[in-house]
């Protein structure tokens, strides 16, 4: 049975409310993400972040960018930075002051930005803007694969350099290195 | 409320601001780190949803979106090794205690 395109019995369409549901775990989660003390909740708060931008990609009818989102960003970049912060984590680490001293200027300066961002934006009158149009995945698999092919192998070569440097960076200096430093 | 741009335009500067908190604000590398990662995120949310709504940006938006997450995870990659070799010589997270160019 399909459901309609408003909750039964009210006017309030199911796109509204699953915007207001996803936007508020994603600027909810986020303030989790730069506030909280344990960093390794901050970390799991991140991945329900990305999770519900994921929600958002969806509404916005992009079903590729929300897989890739869901892909990468969960499964690859926040799986990195708990590894990360499970190697880098002290034991007192949490109990100890969490913010630099002077979190309130960045407190300030966050709140200019997030309260120009959006009078900028209401201000602004889109002229081309019209309804969510759905992205064909395979036009986009075209584009891609056609007219983008060269940044797309770019970006691979990209990826490549980017996990040699990063093993060799983290990678733990031979005993032997150390005695032939000046 | 789904269906106007600057819904979706407010909710990724929002997010851009919260990244922005967290990077000035936290002491801990990776912390900052994350930040970066939402403030990338609010970026990327922008350019979808150009993409969404104006049509002739419709294919072309997906395709930057696409290589935005793809050094976005390079950049990741990179960043976190910086984090850990520097965490292996000064044994600890802290930016503040990073000083080793003062002086």
């Amino acid at each position: 049975m399909p459901i309609g395109m408003t909750i039964p019995f009210t006017a309030i369409r199911w796109d509204d409310i699953l915007f207001v549901a996803l936007a508020a775990l994603v600027v909810g989660s986020g303030l989790l993400v730069v506030t909280m003390r344990d960093i390794i909740r901050c970390g799991l708060a991140m991945i329900l972040c990305f999770a519900s931008l994921a929600g958002i990609y969806v509404l916005l009818g992009n079903p590729l960018v929300a897989a890739t989102q869901v892909l990468v960003y969960i499964g690859a970049i926040s799986i990195l930075v708990l590894f990360a912060i499970m190697l880098t984590q002290t034991k007192n680490a949490p109990t100890r002051l969490v913010f630099q001293t002077q979190a309130w200027a960045a407190a300030l300066a966050a709140i200019a930005i997030a309260v120009f961002i959006s009078v900028a934006v209401t201000a602004t009158t889109w002229p081309s803007a019209g309804a969510v149009a759905w992205t064909d995945t395979t036009k986009l698999a075209q584009t891609l694969f056609n007219q983008n092919v060269l940044p797309f192998e770019a970006v691979s070569v990209l990826l490549t350099a980017a996990v040699i440097g990063g093993v060799l960076l983290a990678r733990r200096e031979p005993a032997s290195a150390e005695e032939d430093r000046p | 409320m789904s269906s106007s741009l600057d819904s979706y335009l407010v909710l990724s500067g929002l997010l851009f601001a919260i990244g922005t908190f967290g990077f000035l604000a936290r002491r801990n590398a990776i912390s900052m780190l994350m930040s970066i990662e939402l403030m990338l995120n609010a970026v990327n949310l922008t350019i979808v949803a150009f993409g969404a709504f104006i049509p002739t940006l419709n294919v072309q938006a997906s395709v930057i979106a696409l290589m935005v997450i793809a050094v976005a995870a390079a950049e990741a990659t990179v960043g976190l090794a910086i984090v850990m070799a520097i965490y292996r010589n000064k044994k600890t997270p802290l930016v503040d205690e990073y000083d080793a160019m003062k002086d």
